[in-house]
């Protein structure tokens, strides 16, 4: 039985909460990316993606990339809440012999598809994920999440050319859409817009969403695997710190960890 | 007097060839450029295996990064174009994409050093090898023919991890008529007692020149193919220098970071002996057909010629012997070693 829409918020109020208690124990991070992703790739993990938690290898599953690499501490924790380590672990995060590295590691994680913490690089290596399925004949789908700031990245653009030129009908591309990247507000670095016309004018069926609510999220996903001829690009609109009232926003909490006080504010807000 | 040698095929037109050769016993085996595949040869593969072979336009980066892709699901990439495109311009991807998570690519370049003649210093590629040698767990060959082109391609199909092979642009001669080039090893081509060569690529065919013109005036010179950058052959390298004291080192490439910088490293920790370069000199060359700019740049045996000499004016020689041949320079330095 698929997870019902409730029972997905659940579980993203577990992962926000999980995230925030990582970077806090950690010290360092990035909670505002990671927050603002979370209805995505909960979405993914939970109920939208084939996969086994006890076969990760299985050549049927779909592949996901957090091209994003900064947003990991999401990942990890809807990866422990699905079975792939003991959610036990995820206070491990950042400190020297955690499988869970700074940025998505696959040597420590060979569950995962692609080690990334570069960015532009998920795409690229998303597309010769999505030939291989082609060329073995398998119908397993590639899901790759960017980040908006991420996409003044050049390689962005030559894979998202190519996929479109292509057809990669098996790739669904999420931007997570949040407007805020290290320095400043995109707007203020290198605005993006119109981000969902430059991948329509690249031949990529694009959908525009509310990238925090859940309905949304999943049903955006569920067509992406109907698309023929044409790779999916969701840009998926987001709010940095998502769900935290003083981190909703604020550039500052790109890279920065919360103090013990700050994030026990914030688990408050979060509630259970 | 110098030996001739038989001019064969182009490295790279090995590759094309070697290629083919993988496509038919291997499915697995996925070929990628970057519009320049008649250039590098893989657009032969590509006729024949249209399937598999992946045209990605002019964009590097992405080729690399989808290349990883392709090997994580189980593929054999080989990914190619000059290499000067090729690396440079596909290093973060060679990096994340390949190096790091130790994906089964195979990196092949075409138009490696100064030899592509006219198209000048932009297509000229003299840093690759230093670059792919400090990428960790990347296999580094740069062949001197045709023959061990193909035997190294092969190899790398075979190998499970990253490599990469430098090919080149102009015919070259024929050392080999086939054999088998083990990664991490090298090729003695001559034993000599006075000084040694090591070199790779077309400067192999130049250190058998040398190799003779040193013999005309009484010194032996040890030759070694080190077709393997790395890993280095240390074991070979650290014999020639105990059994011949002075080594020449000879690479297209600039005289930092490659082969030549690799041999003085191994040295310099295992057993010092001095070394003398005969590659590029920290400086971009210009436009000119590859004699000229081997000749200007000091690529010929010649120039190996003078190194070895130079060298063996530098020979730690034990008290109370003669000094080596054409030893003068060490006559007018004092050597610590001596009293």
């Amino acid at each position: 039985m698929p997870l019902t829409y409730d029972e997905l918020k659940a579980k993203a109020v577990r992962v926000r909460r999980d995230s925030l208690e990582m970077i806090t124990a950690a010290a360092s991070g990035h909670p505002g990316g990671s927050l603002s992703e979370v209805e995505i790739l909960v979405a993914l993990w939970f109920r939208v993606m084939r996969h086994d938690p006890k076969n990760p290898q299985w050549a049927a599953r779909d592949r996901f990339i957090l091209s994003k690499g900064h947003g990991c501490p999401a990942l990890y924790s809807c990866m422990a809440h699905t079975g792939y380590f003991d959610p036990s672990t995820l206070n491990t995060l950042r400190k020297l012999g955690s499988p869970l590295q700074g940025h998505p590691d696959r040597r420590f994680i060979p569950a995962l598809e692609a080690s990334t913490g570069s960015l532009g690089n998920g795409l690229s290596i998303g597309i010769g994920i999505a030939h291989a399925l082609k060329l073995d004949k398998t119908d397993a789908r590639v899901y790759v999440v960017v980040g908006d700031g991420e996409c003044q990245e050049g390689q962005i653009w030559e894979a998202a050319m190519y996929a479109g030129a292509h057809g990669l009908d098996n790739i669904t591309l999420i931007v997570d859409y949040n407007k805020k990247q290290l320095d400043d507000m995109v707007k203020h670095v290198l605005p993006m817009d119109p981000l969902g016309g430059k991948f329509a004018a690249m031949n990529w069926d694009v959908m525009e969403i509310d990238g925090h609510n859940m309905q949304l999220v999943v049903e955006a996903l569920e067509e992406s695997k109907k698309v023929k001829g044409r790779p999916t690009c969701i840009v998926a609109h987001t709010i940095t710190g998502k769900g935290v009232s003083f981190m909703e926003n604020d550039p500052k909490w790109h890279g920065v960890a919360p103090t013990k006080e700050e994030c026990a504010k914030a688990l408050a807000e979060l509630g259970v | 007097m110098v030996r001739e040698f038989t001019i064969g095929p182009a490295t790279r037109e090995a590759y094309g060839a070697a290629l083919v050769e993988l496509g038919r016993k291997n499915p697995n085996v996925v070929v990628l450029d970057a519009d320049l595949s008649k250039s590098t040869y893989t657009g032969k593969f590509g006729k024949e295996f249209p399937d598999r072979f992946f045209n990605i336009g002019i964009a590097e980066a992405n080729m690399v990064g989808i290349a990883g892709g392709l090997a994580h699901s189980g593929k054999i990439p080989f990914c190619s174009s000059f290499a000067c495109f090729l690396v440079d311009k596909g290093y973060d991807q060679l990096r994340i994409a390949v190096a790091y998570p130790q994906e089964n690519v195979k990196v092949v370049s075409s138009h490696g050093g100064i030899s592509i003649g006219e198209d000048g210093p932009s297509q000229q590629s003299i840093e690759d090898v230093a670059l792919m040698v400090t990428l960790p767990g990347f296999v580094v060959c740069v062949p001197s023919d045709a023959a061990q082109a193909r035997d190294l391609v092969l190899r790398a199909a075979d190998h499970k991890g990253p490599v990469y092979i430098r090919t080149g642009r102009p015919k070259v001669a024929t050392i080999y008529t086939g054999g088998e080039f083990p990664f991490g090893k090298s090729r003695q081509l001559e034993d000599g007692k006075d000084v040694t060569i090591v070199a790779n690529g077309l400067m192999v065919a130049e250190a058998l020149k040398a190799h003779d013109a040193l013999k005309d005036d009484g010194i032996t010179a040890r030759v070694i193919d080190s077709y393997c950058v790395k890993p280095l052959d240390e074991e070979a390298i650290i014999s020639a220098a105990r059994d011949t004291g002075a080594l020449v080192v000879a690479e297209e490439h600039s005289k930092i970071g490659g082969l030549g910088a690799m041999v003085a490293q191994c040295l310099a920790a295992h057993f010092p002996a001095p070394v003398e370069q005969v590659a590029v000199n920290d400086t971009y060359a210009e436009s000119g057909s590859p004699a000229q700019l081997l000749e200007k740049y000091g690529l010929t045996w010649k120039h190996v010629v003078a190194a070895a000499r130079k060298v063996l004016g530098r020979k730690v020689r034990p008290l109370g012997n003669e000094p080596p041949p054409a030893g003068k320079a060490s006559e007018s330095e004092h050597h610590p070693f001596e009293v």
